[in-house]
């Protein structure tokens, strides 16, 4: 028999295990007995509510969860690594629409969670439940816009219009104003109308954001999912879902953080939105009398083969050319020849954070070689080449001594101090701030025009 | 101070502002290179709201809150089973050198 004091311990144990699976992640040596025992965790929170004497439809809660359990592992399976941040993106969505549903289930059967009953729960609990239908609402239709963005259904870039903070502000104050009314008078009609309204408003939020800015974005979501948890545990009296909430929540706001002091700017730049255009949109900008030195895959082959120290920056532009492999295959036929090769991560390359570091994982990179900009950044004065394929601003060195410059003050990564610098490109075009980079027109930079795999496949004919 | 004086609503309040505080210093402490696997790992565990759901799933009678009920448990084992998998499949390949 499962009594109320049994249960809350074993919420208890599961939510240890939360912690101690995220703890887990200090290192990579940790992480998979951490992300072990988070499964324990979840396994100890589902049969200790299923051994509650109030649950009796087993058959029907079996069906559910095979039912999602396929959906989910297929999904999990079958998703390449380069779509990583589109399929983090839709568990976030799934997270807030359940929050949604439960909310609902919360609101129609009141007497399941002794919090009132129908159309006469307690104003604290119908508050709670309606803040926190809200965020999942927002998380929801928010992420599935960052999704559409990510997966390239909608264009990456910002979709702004006048009066479209004005506006955005309008809504989130009437939709306080109606769960505060929620406490006066429970109709069904306003249950549903904060709802929609708040689909509506995580579509809004989430517009103005570029592509580029999508590791702040879908970190803000995910901690969203996590608050979103925490107020239906508040509404439901659940420890368990409160204490998760939290340090989910938590976990999304730290690394919205890391992700904004990464480009050096505030939250709520971000979050309002309207910044950077979209790459390859060129705008025509007076070049003048700068040149540049371009150079051809041999002529980068012959400059490596005849170095010591290489450091590899990857950016975007790997993932979008699924380059992975074929640079981790060069730099193995130059590690063969004594040439250390390491890789640089500025914190914001890719479009979620730790995105990089993934991709070169699944290349089989040792995670040994592959440094953070604060542990390698002083290195490059002491490196022979510079490689940077598929990255642009985050080398600009513009970011550091031109204070007109939109990305002045981010912190990027000194290229330029390397001997030798080249830079694998497919054009001109600047990155995703529309800004030109200084480092094209430096003495000791050869622009290699190419896409960023065949570039890498060219290289390792050369050196072969 | 009796416990039962204190009202459910504070109780909930002490455990949020502990557990932020965990939250804080052990995600402070996550290595940067497993940030992508700290997300699918924490949209995992924020299925946790799986527990609403079964609840409202629960009941032997059908009603429009068990319907709620029954598609809330689809979508959160969705991302249970995805988010953990997804989270094994990338620290799969966290390896060390040969």
């Amino acid at each position: 028999m499962m009594t109320e004091n049994l249960s809350s311990l074993l919420y208890l144990a599961s939510s240890i295990c939360f912690v101690l699976a995220i703890r887990g992640l200090n290192s990579p040596e940790t992480a998979r007995v951490g992300n072990f025992i988070g499964i324990v965790g979840m396994l100890i929170a589902i049969l200790t509510t299923l051994a509650l004497p109030s649950i009796l439809s087993y058959e029907l809660i079996l069906i559910a969860i095979l039912l999602g359990g396929c959906i989910g592992t297929l999904l999990a399976l079958k998703t390449k690594m380069t779509s990583l941040p589109q399929l983090v993106a839709l568990f976030n969505s799934v997270v807030g629409l359940a929050a949604c549903f439960v909310a609902a289930a919360a609101f129609y059967r009141p007497e399941a969670y002794g919090i009132g009953t129908f159309l006469n729960i307690s104003p604290l609990s119908i508050v709670e439940m309606n803040l926190g239908s809200a965020i999942g609402a927002v998380t929801f239709t928010g992420s599935v816009v960052a999704f559409s963005k990510l997966q390239g259904l909608v264009s990456g870039s910002p979709v702004t219009f006048k009066g479209q903070h004005q506006l955005n502000a309008l809504l989130g104050m009437i939709l306080l104003g109606l769960i505060a009314w929620m406490i006066f008078e429970q109709t069904e009609t306003l249950f549903w109308a904060i709802l929609c309204l708040s689909f509506l408003l995580g579509v809004l939020v989430i517009i103005p954001i570029g592509g580029a800015d999508m590791p702040v974005v879908i970190s803000m979501l995910n901690s969203y999912s996590g608050w979103a948890a925490c107020g239906i545990g508040f509404t439901l009296g659940n420890i368990l879902m409160i204490i998760t909430g939290a340090l989910v929540g938590a976990s999304g706001a730290i690394l919205s953080y890391i992700m904004c002091k990464g480009m050096n700017r505030s939250f709520f730049n971000v979050i309002l939105g309207g910044f950077g255009v979209e790459d390859e949109v060129i705008p025509q900008q007076n070049i003048g009398d700068k040149s540049i030195k371009s150079g051809t895959a041999s002529d980068g082959a012959f400059i490596m083969e005849n170095a010591s120290s290489v450091i590899i920056v990857p950016g975007y532009g790997l993932a979008v050319a699924q380059a992975q492999h074929a640079l981790r295959e060069m730099a193995d036929i130059l590690q063969e020849r004594g040439i250390e090769v390491r890789y640089a991560i500025h914190p914001v390359a890719g479009r979620m954070p730790g995105h990089m570091n993934v991709l070169l994982a699944e290349a089989s990179v040792p995670y040994e070689s592959v440094l953070e900009l604060d542990m390698i950044n002083r290195d490059f004065a002491q490196t022979d080449v510079a490689f940077v394929i598929g990255a642009n601003d985050v080398t600009n060195p513009a970011a550091k001594t031109d204070s007109s410059s939109p990305i002045f003050g981010m912190p990027v990564l000194d290229v330029e101090n390397a001997k030798t610098v080249l830079f694998v490109k497919r054009s001109m075009a600047s990155g995703y701030a529309g800004v030109e980079n200084p480092l094209f027109f430096k003495d000791n930079t050869m622009m290699l025009f190419s896409d960023a795999k065949q570039m890498c496949d060219e290289i390792i004919q050369a050196l072969k | 101070m009796q416990p039962e004086n204190i009202d459910p609503f504070i109780f909930g309040i002490t455990v949020l502002v502990l557990a932020c505080f965990v939250g804080y210093f052990v995600v402070w402490r996550v290595t940067p290179a497993l940030h992508s696997p700290l997300m699918s790992v924490t949209n995992a565990i924020s299925s946790v709201i799986i527990v609403g759901a079964l609840i409202a799933a629960g009941p032997a009678t059908g009603n429009f809150a068990q319907v709620m009920g029954f598609c809330a448990v689809v979508l959160a084992s969705i991302n249970i089973f995805g988010g953990f998998i997804v989270t094994q499949r990338m620290l799969s390949m966290f390896k060390k050198k040969r």
